[in-house]
C-alpha cells in the first residue's frame, strides 16, 4: 500500500511539473494528499472486481493496477495511452484489471457501479463493484437513486465517498445544511462508516469489512473517507484563494499527510528506511521512464478521428 | 403464417432473447403490471423470474444508468422506459454515458445496452405524457435508434438491437400495439440502418417514421385511388438512416414527403430534407414537404388534440400539394 501511494504521488507531482511547463494541457484533476483512499481500497480488492472513478482518478487507475505508462501518454495525448489519446486525464480505462471507464460527470458512475454489482449478482461470480466519488456528488440525485437501488437488491456494491470538503471551489459547509453523508446512507438502508481517509491501514481495514459483507451477499456498505485536497480542484496550484479559511485548513491538514504517517508506521514496526527509500527511487524512475515512453510516442493518426463512434462487430473483448 | 400483434411481437422477441442468452435481463418501471407495457412485456416475470425481469424503483437515471454499468461488465440489458417523457430523467447515462463510451475510449470498452422506450400520447393525456423525443436522442454520436413501425420489424429489430454491441434506443409507439403483420415463429433480425420499401411507385416518395409509416400506407391507399403512384419507405432506424434507399428513390421521382410524429422544428424530418437538399438538390422537381407535429406542446381537450396531431389525411394532402407543383 506505502509503494501504491508512493507511486501515485510521484505521479501527479510529475503531472504537476508537465502541466506547469505546459507540456500537459489536458485538464489534470490532483489526488494528492488523498491517496491512501485508493490505496487502501484497492489493496482489499482482487484484480477481477470492479472500480469506478470519477475526474480525480489517476489514484484509482493506479491502485487498481493500471499500467502507468499507458496512464501518462494519455495524459499526453498520444495514440499509446490507454483510452488511445481521446480521453486524457478524465477518461482512463484499464478493462483488463476492472476499470471499465472513469469519466468527469459528477456522480455520474455511481448508477454504473451499481449496475455492475448486478451483473456479477446475476452472474454468481463472486465480483464486486466500488464506486468511488467526491463529497460534491452526495448532493446529486443519482447518488441516491443508487443507493436506495443497490441495498434494494444486496448488490456486491461499495460506495467510497472521499469527501475532501471542497466540490470545485465550494467548501462543504456552505453546500450542504450539515455535514451529513452517511445520513443518506441511513435513509436508503446502507450501512455507513466515517473513518479518516488519510490512515491507509485504516481505509484498508473498513474496506475489507465491506468488501466482504458485498462478497457475501450482504449488500452495499457506503464510507465516507475524511480526507483533504492539497492543490487546486483542477491543476497543480495551490489555491489559496478559495474559501477564506483554506490557508488555515491546508495548515492543519498538511501534517496528516498520508503517505510519511504509513512511512513512520513502517519505520515502527521495523522496516529499514532504505528500503523505503529504494520504494521511492523506484517510482521516481518508473514516473521518469513513463514520460519518456509518452514523449516518445507517436500521437493519433488524423485518420483515426472517425473511428470508434460506434463498436463495430467483432471488436468488442469478452469481460 | 402466423399473425401476431406489434405488442404480442414484441413479448415474442424479449421471450427469445431471454431463453437464448442468460446475459440479457429487463429492468425499469411497469415491468409486472400491464398499465405500462401492455401486452407487450405480459407474463414475462412468471416465465423467466422476477430476478431477470426487474420492475424497479422509481429511478428513471439510476436504472438507466445500471443497465449502462452491467452491459459494460458483459450484460446485455433491455432497460424499459413506459413512456419517453421521463427518460429525460435519464438524459446523463443516455448521452453523456452510453453514446460516449466506445470513443472516449478508443473502442476498448463498448455498451450492448438497449434502452425502450414508449411513446404513448392521445387520450387527453396532455404535454408530458405524450411527448415524441426521438429527434433530440439522433442528435447524439454514438447512439443507434430504431423506430419500428410492423410487428415483424418489432421482433426483428429488438433482437438486433440486443444482438448490437452498441447502445441502441428502441423506440415503440402505443398506438401501433394492436396493428397486426405476419411474424416468423424462429428468432431472427432486422438489420439496423436498412429502410423497408413498402410500396414502389414513380410520382413521389414518402420517407415516414414509425407511427406516420403506418398511417402512409393508409394514405398510399387513397392515393392510389386519386390516380397516383407514390414510392413509400419506412425508415426503420433513424440513427443511422438510410440515405442510399432515400437517395435512390429521391432521385427517381424528384419529391419528397417526410413525415414523422414528432415535433418539426429540428426534427427527423428536418434532418432527411436538409441531406437531400445539399446532397441531390438537382433531382427535386418540387420542394420537400413534412408532415409532422407543430412547435405546440400536446393539449389535453379533444378537440385541439385532434387538430394536433397528423396523420394519413396530412399526407394525402401533402403528397398532393407536392404533386401539384
Amino acid at each position: 500500500m506505502y509503494r501504491t501511494m508512493v507511486r501515485v504521488r510521484r505521479f501527479e507531482e510529475r503531472v504537476a511539473q508537465l502541466v506547469e511547463s505546459g507540456e500537459v494541457r489536458t485538464p489534470c484533476h490532483l489526488s494528492i494528499g488523498q491517496e491512501a483512499i485508493a490505496a487502501g481500497v484497492c489493496a482489499a480488492l482482487e484484480t477481477r472486481d470492479y472500480v469506478w472513478g470519477g475526474h480525480r482518478s489517476h489514484g484509482h487507475y493506479l491502485a487498481k493496477g493500471g499500467d502507468l505508462r499507458a496512464m501518462m501518454a494519455e495524459l499526453f495525448g498520444k495514440a499509446t495511452g490507454c483510452s488511445g489519446g481521446r480521453g486524457g486525464s478524465m477518461h482512463l480505462v484499464a478493462p483488463e484489471v476492472g476499470i471499465l471507464g472513469t469519466v468527469p460527470l459528477v456522480a455520474a458512475t455511481i448508477p454504473l457501479a451499481v449496475g455492475a454489482g448486478m451483473a456479477a449478482k446475476l452472474r454468481r461470480d463472486g465480483r464486486v463493484s466500488v464506486a468511488f466519488f467526491g463529497d460534491g456528488a452526495t448532493e446529486e440525485g443519482p447518488f441516491h437513486e443508487a443507493l436506495n437501488f443497490a441495498a434494494l437488491y444486496r448488490l456486491p456494491v461499495m460506495f467510497v465517498c472521499e469527501n475532501n470538503f471542497y466540490a470545485s471551489h465550494m467548501p462543504l459547509c456552505e453546500r450542504r445544511v450539515a455535514d451529513n453523508i452517511l445520513a443518506a446512507g441511513d435513509l436508503a438502508g446502507t450501512p455507513g462508516k466515517r473513518l479518516d481517509g488519510n490512515d491507509v491501514e485504516l481505509v484498508y481495514a473498513e474496506a475489507r469489512r465491506a468488501v466482504d459483507r458485498a462478497r457475501n451477499g450482504a449488500g452495499p456498505t457506503l464510507l465516507e473517507c475524511r480526507t483533504y485536497r492539497w492543490r487546486g480542484h483542477v491543476g497543480p496550484s495551490w489555491d489559496m484563494d478559495v474559501g477564506v479559511k483554506r490557508k488555515d485548513e491546508l495548515k492543519q491538514w498538511l501534517p496528516k499527510d498520508p503517505l510519511a504517517r504509513a512511512r513512520r508506521r513502517l519505520l515502527r514496526a521495523g522496516v529499514r528506511d532504505d528500503e523505503c527509500q529504494s520504494i521511492e527511487r523506484a517510482a521516481a524512475a518508473e514516473v521518469e521512464a513513463a514520460v519518456a515512453f509518452a514523449r516518445e510516442s507517436p500521437y493519433p493518426d488524423e485518420s483515426d478521428l472517425t473511428k470508434h463512434v460506434w463498436t463495430s462487430a467483432g471488436e468488442r473483448q469478452d469481460r | 403464417m402466423r399473425r401476431l400483434s406489434y405488442a404480442q411481437a414484441i413479448r415474442e422477441a424479449h421471450g427469445q432473447l431471454l431463453a437464448s442468452d442468460p446475459g440479457v435481463f429487463v429492468l425499469g418501471q411497469g415491468l409486472w403490471s400491464p398499465w405500462y407495457a401492455g401486452t407487450s412485456m405480459q407474463d414475462l416475470d412468471k416465465e423467466f423470474g422476477r430476478e431477470r425481469i426487474i420492475d424497479s424503483p422509481v429511478s428513471e437515471n439510476a436504472t438507466t444508468g445500471a443497465g449502462i454499468g452491467a452491459a459494460l461488465a458483459g450484460m446485455r440489458p433491455i432497460v424499459f422506459h413506459p413512456r419517453m417523457d421521463f427518460m429525460l430523467l435519464a438524459a446523463d447515462p443516455v448521452v453523456n454515458q452510453a453514446a460516449n463510451w466506445s470513443y472516449m475510449f478508443a473502442g476498448r470498452v463498448s455498451v450492448p445496452v438497449v434502452i425502450r422506450s414508449v411513446i404513448n400520447r392521445g387520450g387527453e393525456q396532455g404535454a408530458q405524457h405524450s411527448q415524441a423525443l426521438q429527434a433530440m436522442f439522433m442528435h447524439v454520436p454514438g447512439l443507434k435508434i430504431v423506430m419500428p413501425s410492423t410487428a415483424r420489424d418489432a421482433k426483428g429489430l429488438l433482437i438486433a438491437a440486443v444482438q448490437d454491441d452498441n447502445p441502441v434506443l428502441y423506440i415503440d409507439d402505443r398506438w401501433l400495439y394492436d396493428v397486426t403483420d405476419d411474424v416468423p415463429e424462429e428468432m431472427y433480425t432486422v438489420p439496423i440502418g436498412a429502410a423497408a420499401v413498402r410500396r414502389r411507385g414513380r410520382d413521389v416518395t414518402i420517407v415516414a417514421t414509425s407511427y406516420m409509416a403506418a398511417e402512409a400506407m393508409k394514405a398510399v391507399t387513397t392515393l392510389e385511388a386519386h390516380g397516383l403512384d407514390p414510392e413509400l419507405i419506412d425508415l426503420r432506424s433513424i440513427k443511422p438512416w438510410d440515405r442510399e434507399a432515400v437517395f435512390a428513390s429521391v432521385a427517381r421521382t424528384g419529391r419528397l414527403v417526410v413525415a414523422d410524429a414528432g415535433w418539426q422544428t429540428a426534427g427527423v424530418a428536418a434532418e432527411i430534407v436538409a441531406a437531400v437538399a445539399c446532397e441531390i438538390f438537382d433531382v427535386l422537381k418540387a420542394p420537400a414537404v413534412r408532415v409532422c407535429l407543430p412547435d405546440i406542446p400536446a393539449p389535453v381537450s379533444r378537440p385541439i388534440e385532434t387538430a394536433y396531431y397528423v396523420g394519413a389525411d396530412d399526407l394525402v394532402t401533402a403528397v398532393e400539394k407536392t404533386i401539384a407543383r
